[in-house]
Parts: C-alpha cells; sequence; structure tokens
C-alpha cells in the first residue's frame, strides 16, 4: 500500500467527528422570494409526519399565507426579545432550543446577524453549537451570502450584502437548491409576494433585473454541485478510492508553440462552456523550449493570452517531457478531460518516439482526451523549416575547438608513443575520449568536429598506409563512422542533461525571484514605497526599465519608477490611460498600439484598475520574453493585491474614523439634551410648584424664560444635525391635523394671548413626513408668528389643497418681511430688522424650518400678507409627498 | 386604606425632590431610589405599585432597567425620558413600560399619567366596561358609543379601535399594538389606514375635529384616549 492509497488521517477525524452530531442540510437559492423557507418548512412537516421531533427555531414567513399556514403543524419556539439603541429585535432562543432537544431544527436565514448582546454574532454560528449538541438542522441562505461569492455577485448587481456566511459550514451541509426560473420570480416579485424591506425596494429594483437574476442561479447551482463535489473528494481521501470521480468536470488544454494552438484554446472555451466547467491552458515546458526562438516564444505567449482573454486560468510548467508534465497537471487539477492538438509530424517521428496522445490516454485512464487536428496557418510554414535546420544546434565557442584540436593532438601523440604495445583498434578506443570530452563539454558541432578531426588523425598516423588519408581496409571505416556516432550520441545526451539542469534552475530561480518579491513587497505598510519598490524590484528581475502610473486628483501620472528622472510621451501616457479605462495590455507586444517601445500592463484586483506598470527595454526590444510572460503576470498580481491590501487598510480607516465621529457626536448630542434638559426641569417644575401656593408675576418670568432656554437647547441641537447634514428621516404618512394640534399644543405657553386660528380641513391627503422633524418646523414657525406678531393679535394656521400640491401656512399680524429680502430671512443667525422694537430670539428658528423642510423634500418661502400687515410662512408639499387616495373615504 | 406606594428612580436630587412633592401632593407614598442598582433591590424589597423611572440612570442603560424591573414586580412603570427620539419611546414600551412623559414635563401630567397606569392595573383585574370622555360615553360590554343624548354609529374598524384606545384610558397606546390587532393581515405597516380611522372617529366624537381634544396623538408613537378618571 503506498502512501496515496492509504485513507487521510484527517479525513478520518472528521468523518468521527460527524458521528453523534447534527447534520445540517441548507436550502440554497439564488434570491429572495424563491421559496426557501416554503420549501424548507414543507420538508420540516413531512419529516415531522414521518415521526420526527421537529420544531421551528426561527423562522421568517413575512406573512405570506402559504408559508404561514405551513408552520401551523409545527411546534414554534417563542423567540427571545434583544433591546437594542432604542427598538426590540427578536432572536432565536437557542439556550431554549438547547434545552428542548428536537431531532431536527428549521432555522430561517442562516446568514442572519445576531442584536448585539446575544451569545454568537451571527446565527450560522448558533447553528453550529445545535449541531455539536447532536441536533440535526434545516436551515436557508441565498447565494449572495455565501462568503467566496460575495464579491462576484456585488460586481454584477453592484449590491454588497454585509451578512455572509463562511463556505466551511457550507462544505459540510447537504445542500439543496430552491429553483424557480427568473421570469417567474420577476413575476412574483410583480405581484407583491417577494417580501423586500420597505427601504430596499428601491436599490432591489436593479438587482431584480433578468440578467441579474439569471446569474445569480447559475451560481447557486454551480455552487451546489460545487459542495457535492467537495464532499466527494472527502469521501474518496476517508475510503482511498483511486481515480478520478467527475462530479462537475474541470477541463484543461494542452499548447505548444506550434501554430494552430490557438484553435484548441478556443474548442476547450466551447466544451467548458458547454458543460458549465472551469477550464485552463497549460504549457508544458521542456528541455526542448530552451530552443525556441523569439517567434515561437511570442507565438505561446499569444495564445496563453488568448485564453486569459476567453476566461481560462494559464499555467506553465516545467517538466522532463511533455507527457510527464501533463500527467502531473491532470492529478493535480483533478481534470476531467484534456485537449490536445495532434501535430503532422512524420510517421517515422511517431515510430520512433511514440505519440504522445497514445501515452497519455494510456497513462491517464480516467481523463476523456480530445484530439483535435492542428491547423497552422500557411504564413508559418517557412518558420517551420527554419526550425529544422537550427536543430542541428549552436556552432558553440571558438575556443572550444582549439581545445578539442590540442585533446586531439595529445591523444595522437600518446597512441604514437604506445603503438608498439597497442594494437589498431585499441588506438581506436583512444581517440573515443576526445570525442565524448568536447561533446560534453563544448555541445553537437564541436563533438562532431572532434570526431571528424579524430577520424583524420587515426586514419593519417594510424591506419595503413599511414602518412595517407586512404583507407584500404573496409572494417577501418566501421571505426570513423563508429567516432562519428559516438560524438553525435554523446552531444546530444549531454546537451539534454545540461538543458534540463538550466530549466529547473530557471524555475528556481523564478520561484525564489517571486518569493523575495513578496517579502520585499508585504512588508511595506505605504501605496507609495509599494509601487516604488515594485518598478524597482521588477527591473532588476526582467533587466527592464518599469514605471508604474496611477490615477490620482490631479490626473493620470507616473506615481513611481525604476530610475529617477525619465518622462512618458504623450502617446506612451495615452496608451497608459487606455489601459487604465479598459483593463488590457497595451504596446509593445500585445494586440493594441503596437508601435509605442512600451509594453503597458493593468494592474488588476477583481473588477478594480488600481494602476498601470509600463516596462520597456534600453535597446527598444521587446520588453518581455515569452518565458517571463508567466513571471510578470505573477509579479504583477502579487503587486496589484499589495495595492489592493493597502487600498482597503485605509478605506476601513477611514470608515472607522467617520463612523467614531458619528458615534460621539450621537452621544455628545444625548448627553447635552439629557444634561440641560435635567435642570431646565427641576427650574420650570419648581416655578410651577411655587404658583400654587404664591401669586408673583417673577415666577412667571422664571417659567418662560426657562421655556424659551428649553426651546434654544431644542433649536442648537437641531441646527447641528442640519448641519451635519446627516438627518435620519423616519418618514411617516402624518395627519395634519394631529402635527398642527400637536404644534399648538406644545407652544400654548409661549403664544398665550394670541389667538390661534386653525383652517386645516378634515379631509386633506396625509403627508409622508418625519413626525418629529416636522413638529419642529411648526414649532419655530408658530413661535416666530408669536415673536413677530403684534401682541395679543391672532395667529392663522391655514392648510390647502391645490392642485397638484398641498400648503400648509402659519400667518401673524406683524411688521411682516422686509420685501424683497423674503429669502434671507430663512438664513442662520438672520434676524431681520423691521421695526425699532427689539425681539428676542436665537436667529436659528427658521434657518432649522428650511433644512428640515428641505430634508424631507418640502419647500419653504415667505411674503408679506395681502389681507393686511403680517408675514406669511409657507410649507409647500409636492405631490409624491402625499399619500394618494387618503382624502378619499375608505371603506375602512 | 393605605396611601398608594410609589418608587420614584431618578438621579438627580432637585428632580427627586420635586417629584417627591408632587406626588405627595397627589397623595401617593413615595420611596426613592438613586439608582439602578437600588431601584431594582427596593422594587423587590417594597412592592410598590407604580414606578416612575428615569431612562438616564448612570450605572445602567434605561430601556434594560424596564425588563429587570418587569421581572420584579408587576407595578406599572412611567418612564420619564429626557430624549425626544420617538423610537427610544417607543421601545421602552414594548419593553413594558406603561406609559412616558418627556422632560421637561408638567407636574400636572405626570399625576394624569400616573393615575391612568393605575386604573389601567386595577381595570386588569375588573374591567370597568363604561368609559367616559367628555360628552362621550362608552360602552364596551354593549359595544355602544353615544356623545351627549345622541347614539353614534361606528364601523366595525372604527369600533375595534376605540375599543382598544378605551381599554386603556388616558394611556399611550403604540401604532404598531393597534395595527397588529387591527390589521393582522397586512405585511406592511399601513400607518395611513389607521390615521383615516383616527380622523373619522374624530368626525363623529370630537367637537373640533381639528383640535382634538379626546383621542391625542402623541408623534410618532400612538394615540391616547384622554378619558375622565
Amino acid at each position: 500500500m503506498t502512501d496515496r492509497d492509504r485513507p487521510a488521517p484527517e479525513a478520518f477525524l472528521r468523518a468521527a467527528a460527524q458521528e453523534g452530531r447534527g447534520k445540517l442540510k441548507i436550502f440554497l437559492g439564488a434570491a429572495p422570494g424563491v421559496g426557501k423557507t416554503y420549501e424548507m418548512l414543507s420538508e420540516g412537516a413531512a419529516r415531522r409526519r414521518a415521526g420526527v421531533d421537529v420544531v421551528v427555531g426561527v423562522v421568517e414567513t413575512h406573512g405570506r399565507a402559504e408559508t404561514q399556514a405551513l408552520t401551523h403543524d409545527l411546534e414554534i419556539l417563542p423567540r427571545r426579545s434583544e433591546p437594542y439603541q432604542g427598538r426590540v429585535l427578536d432572536e432565536m432562543d437557542l439556550d431554549a432550543l438547547l434545552e428542548r432537544r428536537p431531532q431536527l431544527a428549521l432555522v430561517d436565514e442562516l446568514a442572519h446577524t445576531n442584536a448585539p448582546g446575544s451569545r454568537h454574532p451571527k446565527r450560522y454560528q448558533d447553528v453550529e453549537e445545535l449541531l455539536a449538541a447532536g441536533i440535526d438542522v434545516y436551515s436557508t441562505i441565498n447565494v449572495q451570502h455565501i462568503e467566496s461569492l460575495n464579491d462576484i455577485v456585488a460586481s454584477f448587481t453592484r449590491i454588497r450584502v454585509r451578512e455572509t456566511v463562511p463556505d466551511s459550514v457550507l462544505e459540510q451541509a447537504e445542500i439543496e437548491v430552491v429553483d424557480i426560473p427568473p421570469d417567474e420570480l420577476i413575476e412574483r416579485l410583480k405581484e407583491g409576494k417577494v417580501y423586500l424591506p420597505h427601504e430596499a425596494t428601491r436599490a432591489l429594483g436593479h438587482f431584480f433585473s433578468k440578467s441579474n437574476l439569471s446569474a445569480l442561479r447559475e451560481l447557486a447551482l454551480r455552487r451546489a454541485a460545487q459542495a457535492v463535489d467537495a464532499q466527494m473528494l472527502e469521501h474518496l481521501r476517508a475510503n482511498a478510492l483511486g481515480g478520478t470521480w467527475a462530479g462537475s468536470e474541470r477541463i484543461v488544454v494542452a499548447v505548444s508553440e506550434l501554430s494552430g494552438a490557438d484553435g484548441l484554446v478556443r474548442a476547450a472555451k466551447r466544451i467548458a462552456d458547454a458543460l458549465h466547467a472551469p477550464w485552463t491552458a497549460v504549457h508544458i515546458e521542456t528541455a526542448r523550449t530552451r530552443q525556441f526562438d523569439p517567434e515561437d516564444h511570442k507565438r505561446v505567449a499569444a495564445v496563453l493570452a488568448l485564453a486569459t482573454q476567453l476566461g481560462g486560468q494559464v499555467a506553465t510548467l516545467p517538466a522532463a517531457s511533455v507527457t510527464e508534465g501533463l500527467k502531473t497537471f491532470l492529478t493535480d487539477a483533478r481534470a476531467t478531460q484534456l485537449i490536445v492538438g495532434k501535430s503532422s509530424r512524420s510517421r517515422l517521428f511517431e515510430l520512433r518516439h511514440g505519440s504522445v496522445v497514445d501515452r497519455l490516454v494510456r497513462q491517464t485512464p480516467d481523463v476523456a482526451v480530445h484530439v483535435l487536428p492542428l491547423k497552422p496557418a500557411t504564413a508559418d510554414v517557412p518558420a517551420r523549416s527554419r526550425k529544422r535546420k537550427r536543430s542541428l544546434g549552436d556552432w558553440g565557442a571558438p575556443s572550444g575547438y582549439v581545445y578539442t584540436s590540442l585533446m586531439v593532438a595529445g591523444v595522437t601523440a600518446a597512441g604514437s608513443s604506445l603503438f608498439h604495445i597497442l594494437d589498431l583498434g585499441n588506438v581506436a578506443l583512444l581517440f573515443l575520449l576526445p570525442v565524448m570530452a568536447a561533446a560534453s563539454l563544448f555541445g553537437l558541432r564541436t563533438g562532431l568536429f572532434a570526431g571528424l578531426l579524430s577520424s583524420l588523425a587515426y586514419n593519417f598516423f594510424f591506419l595503413p598506409p599511414t602518412g595517407t588519408l586512404t583507407v584500404n581496409n573496409p572494417e577501418n571505416v566501421i571505426s570513423i563512422i563508429v567516432l562519428l556516432g559516438v560524438a553525435a550520441v554523446t552531444s546530444q545526451l549531454t546537451s539534454r542533461v545540461r538543458l534540463q539542469a538550466d530549466l529547473a534552475a530557471t524555475s528556481a530561480r523564478t520561484n525564489a525571484a517571486l518569493a523575495g518579491y513578496l517579502r520585499e513587497i508585504t512588508a511595506l505598510n505605504d501605496a507609495d514605497e509599494v509601487a516604488r519598490a515594485a518598478c524597482v524590484e521588477i527591473a532588476r528581475l526582467l533587466a527592464v526599465k518599469v514605471v508604474l502610473l496611477k490615477q490620482s486628483e490631479t490626473g493620470f501620472a507616473i506615481q513611481a519608477a525604476s530610475e529617477a528622472g525619465f518622462d512618458l510621451e504623450t502617446m506612451e501616457l495615452a496608451a497608459a490611460q487606455w489601459v487604465s479605462d479598459t483593463g488590457q495590455p497595451a504596446g509593445r507586444g500585445t494586440a493594441t498600439l503596437t508601435a509605442s517601445d512600451w509594453r503597458f500592463q493593468p494592474l488588476q484586483a477583481g473588477e478594480r484598475i488600481l494602476g498601470v506598470l509600463g516596462l520597456a527595454r534600453d535597446d527598444g526590444g521587446d520588453p518581455v520574453r515569452s518565458d517571463q510572460l508567466a513571471l510578470l503576470a505573477s509579479l504583477i498580481d502579487q503587486t496589484a493585491l499589495a495595492l489592493e491590501r493597502l487600498r482597503l487598510e485605509t478605506e476601513m480607516r477611514d470608515v472607522d474614523t467617520v463612523r467614531e465621529r458619528d458615534r460621539l457626536r450621537a452621544a455628545l448630542l444625548s448627553s447635552v439634551s439629557h444634561d440641560l434638559r435635567t435642570p431646565l426641569t427641576s427650574v420650570l417644575a419648581a416655578a410651577a410648584e411655587l404658583r400654587r401656593t404664591r401669586e408673583d408675576p417673577l415666577l412667571e418670568t422664571i417659567e418662560s424664560e426657562a421655556m424659551r432656554l428649553n426651546r434654544f437647547v431644542a433649536n442648537l441641537l437641531d441646527m447641528t444635525r442640519v448641519e451635519a447634514g446627516a438627518l435620519k428621516l423616519n418618514i411617516e404618512p402624518v395627519d395634519l391635523t394631529d402635527a398642527v394640534a400637536s404644534a399648538v399644543h406644545d407652544t400654548r405657553r409661549s403664544l398665550e394671548g394670541h389667538a390661534i386660528q386653525l383652517e386645516v380641513a378634515p379631509d386633506l391627503p396625509l403627508v409622508r413626513v418625519d413626525p418629529q422633524l416636522f413638529h419642529h418646523c411648526l414649532l419655530n414657525l408658530l413661535d416666530n408668528a408669536g415673536r413677530y406678531g403684534n401682541p395679543g393679535s391672532p395667529i392663522t394656521v391655514r392648510a390647502e389643497r391645490r392642485y397638484d400640491d398641498l400648503l400648509l401656512s402659519v400667518l401673524d399680524e406683524g411688521v411682516g418681511v422686509p420685501p424683497g429680502r423674503e429669502d434671507e430671512v430663512f438664513e442662520t443667525f438672520r434676524r431681520l430688522e423691521g421695526s425699532d422694537r427689539s425681539i428676542s430670539g436665537t436667529g436659528l428658528g427658521l434657518a432649522i424650518v428650511k433644512g428640515f423642510a428641505e430634508a424631507m423634500g418640502m419647500t419653504v418661502s415667505a411674503t408679506n400678507r395681502t389681507d393686511r400687515t403680517g408675514a406669511v410662512f409657507t410649507i409647500g408639499f409636492p405631490e409624491r409627498l402625499l399619500v394618494r387616495g387618503s382624502d378619499q373615504e375608505l371603506d375602512i | 386604606m393605605n396611601a398608594i406606594r410609589v418608587l420614584l428612580v431618578d438621579d438627580d436630587l432637585h428632580i427627586r425632590r420635586l417629584l417627591h412633592s408632587t406626588l405627595e401632593r397627589g397623595g401617593y407614598e413615595v420611596i426613592e431610589a438613586k439608582t439602578a442598582a437600588e431601584a431594582l433591590e427596593l422594587a423587590a424589597r417594597h412592592q410598590p405599585e407604580a414606578v416612575l423611572l428615569d431612562l438616564g440612570l448612570p450605572d445602567r442603560d434605561g430601556l434594560e432597567i424596564i425588563q429587570l424591573l418587569r421581572q420584579r414586580t408587576p407595578a406599572p412603570i412611567l418612564v420619564i425620558s429626557a430624549r425626544e427620539a420617538t423610537d427610544h419611546k417607543v421601545a421602552a414600551l414594548d419593553l413594558g413600560a406603561a406609559d412616558y412623559v418627556t422632560k421637561p414635563f408638567d407636574s400636572d401630567e405626570v399625576l394624569a399619567r400616573l393615575r391612568a397606569a393605575l386604573r389601567d392595573r386595577l381595570a386588569v383585574q375588573g374591567a370597568a366596561p363604561i368609559v367616559n370622555a367628555g360628552q362621550v360615553t362608552i360602552d364596551l360590554t354593549n359595544r355602544a358609543i353615544t356623545r351627549g343624548d345622541e347614539e353614534v354609529h361606528l364601523t366595525r374598524k372604527e369600533f375595534s379601535v376605540l375599543q382598544q384606545l378605551a381599554q386603556h384610558p388616558g394611556r399611550v397606546v403604540t401604532h404598531q399594538k393597534i395595527l397588529e390587532a387591527n390589521w393582522p393581515h397586512e405585511a406592511d405597516r399601513r400607518v395611513d389606514y389607521l390615521r383615516i380611522v383616527i380622523r373619522n372617529l374624530r368626525q363623529k366624537l370630537e367637537d373640533d375635529p381639528a383640535s382634538p381634544r379626546l383621542i391625542i396623538n402623541e408623534l410618532g408613537v400612538g394615540y391616547r384616549l384622554i378619558a375622565d378618571l
């Protein structure tokens, strides 16, 4: 039994932990409204009919009748109330549920966040505890709440949900997809059968587009398939079953330098699409790769780039042979299908080397192998014939020939001095030494040169007739051929070994370079430093000039460069800008703007483009060789990740700062309001008590001044809220009768002496406002009328419906507002001098009216009365703030 | 008969002193607590018949104390709040407070609220079937409403809402409670329906529907039926 076949110990441990533990089943939906809760309850009810002890831990029926009906047969655990910031949140009563110990608990909305103060912050942790206690759990979740899919969903729906569940929770669960077609869901949404939180309706309108729903649905189905796959792997590992079980398909396409590989990649994409499978294009680097000319490198790079463009993964793997490399890769990736091209090699070549395809089929029996013909473009034929010639190898260094000649001369000298004790055949063997040495040290051509030289020397000095180059004995011809043959074979073998060693060294160097680079940039905590380090390091690793450009407040500009003081031309900047806008590479060696010396690559993290990296070579050549492309891609990825990490950290800090500031402000306001109101209350109440037993005008002064102080405090607090610009609105339909009556009631003391005339018809439509803020508007308008109206004059509150809006006016009888300066009265601290009388006030009241009214979507205006002198302050409610139909008789 | 015992909880000496004299004027026996801890202990030891509770105590969150008091005593809790925020009041009511007053308050108002809360507690024990509010008489047993000498005809919904208010005369009833009782099948909170019903009730019961005296709106919280106690 090999190590591979033995069951993995951790898989055993996990299986053991599963025993005695409850089982989790998750109903997975693509979007709200697909009927997960309904499905969960029906299954729960079915289990109950089968005699299982089922309890509903928590369920959100959102008042849907069909769903509600399902709960009738089930025992429902009462919820626990958790007070939080002035609200009461109902949460699942975990302890009661653990105590009740049903066999099966139904727990809706796995991603729910518990109210602060609960035992666990998240509901899935409650579920974890239930499972640990041996209780089976049914739960529900929408696909966008799955941690690993959160980003993807947010990227196309533009809505990010904050409540997520880690994938590990799903991995231990049985998953059932609750699926309805998008059209049907949209229909249900229109019919109002989908519960949405009221405030989210508008945002979700976009969310529920057909394309979004289709994509979400696909994600849900794929996630479920993936879960099955993961569990299968676990099962395999626990039972040490060999082989690949295809839960879902994984496709690998092998690409080579031969032209036509792009066709393979396209075919792979089509097959992958049809199977909804992930796919990877892999290039196996062998000893032969070292002999590629620039054209070959370019072709491989282009094919891999094409695969990326078509949505596939790409990989490059060094290996001793293509077959070996592919075998390893297929096993590691648990691939189920392989696509290879069949090159038009000669029959002879296949007889000698065996067909790669045949070997693959024999050695990877679990993988389906598709063999497609490679169709080379005609323009490439000369390139291939050129290669044939080139395969003879390099000429080698001149010094090699000198050494070789010396060695041959040495052997010749040694042979002549020993000729009297050696026979002719053994002398020939001596000549093998320089041939093998030359071939292994200096390569094929030098080796052949050694072979030729040796046979000439052998012939001239030793073969009879000596002193000539003629051969009279045919068996001596064989000696010459052997010498040449040995040279050829030895040089081939050693060059192969050397190439492979080089390859391994390159690969090790690449990995070491990457690791070093990672260490370098992850240690930095500043985006500019990362940019600078990235430029310097990439420049060093790839031996190029590097520049990093970034969008900043001042425009698109160079953020860092590998060497100081060089600039890009306008055209290069435009190319970089284009890369930043499109996310596609451009410049030398790409498909776009190829005339430039520079190659620009986007630094991309997810959908976001963080910057553009530019590379160029001093001699104006191609900035990146194809065998460096994989390294460059890794370097760019790492750089982008490092920059993204820093960006997120900054963002997080900013959010924290804002949140902290808001919290402090709220705390301050609340404590100011408490600390100021409490003494005011004492003063007022004390004065009121005294007034019971004593008549004294001073008491009245105390009372009215304290009341005024109270209004000032309220106004100051209100103004702070307006200026903070973050009014939290709590909109509800309000009856103007109620609003006016409350305001009149609260200002009764300060308006003493003024008769209040109400002209508010009882059949006006309701208005949508924040009752508290609107109350403050009215208080300030009435207060203002009381202060600027003549003593004892009546104040009128009038509401009238006009064609498409509703106006509420407060009319006083006083000096009115100075003509032409009507708008100024609403400015902070503005008190218009209309008369000699000095009138007390903070000058805040009307500014608050304007601030609040406009925040709620209303208009304010001030004019003078036409029927008599005095001011009119009017609040206008546009049509959309009126509650439709509320002015008609409703049958309720 | 002994005077009714009220537990007064406030950390401010002056407020305590004032409310103490107000309560004594109203004929109550007063015990005082300065902190939440003290309040909880006194509530358990002396079993007061009502609690006046300031929500801004230094040692504990106000809403939390309501719950803890509820576990110790059935006495109605009248909350004194310095905050205007309506959601805070609604939360206090939902947690079991009987009613609230906002600082600065009127001492007569405090006494009226306390009376209503205590009456409500007695009514639970043996319900008073007839509620008088100004000219209006609400006979809950016979479902008959009269204004002056005339009988008033209400729709089912109107009666049902009025009945709910009359069961707690003088006390605020939150929108949420009224909506739950009368529109149990509406998923959304249809405050607008309630507003219309109240408007119709006022048309039928109030002398001047434009300045209501019987059915009072509490901003953002609920409605209160001002009854003769």
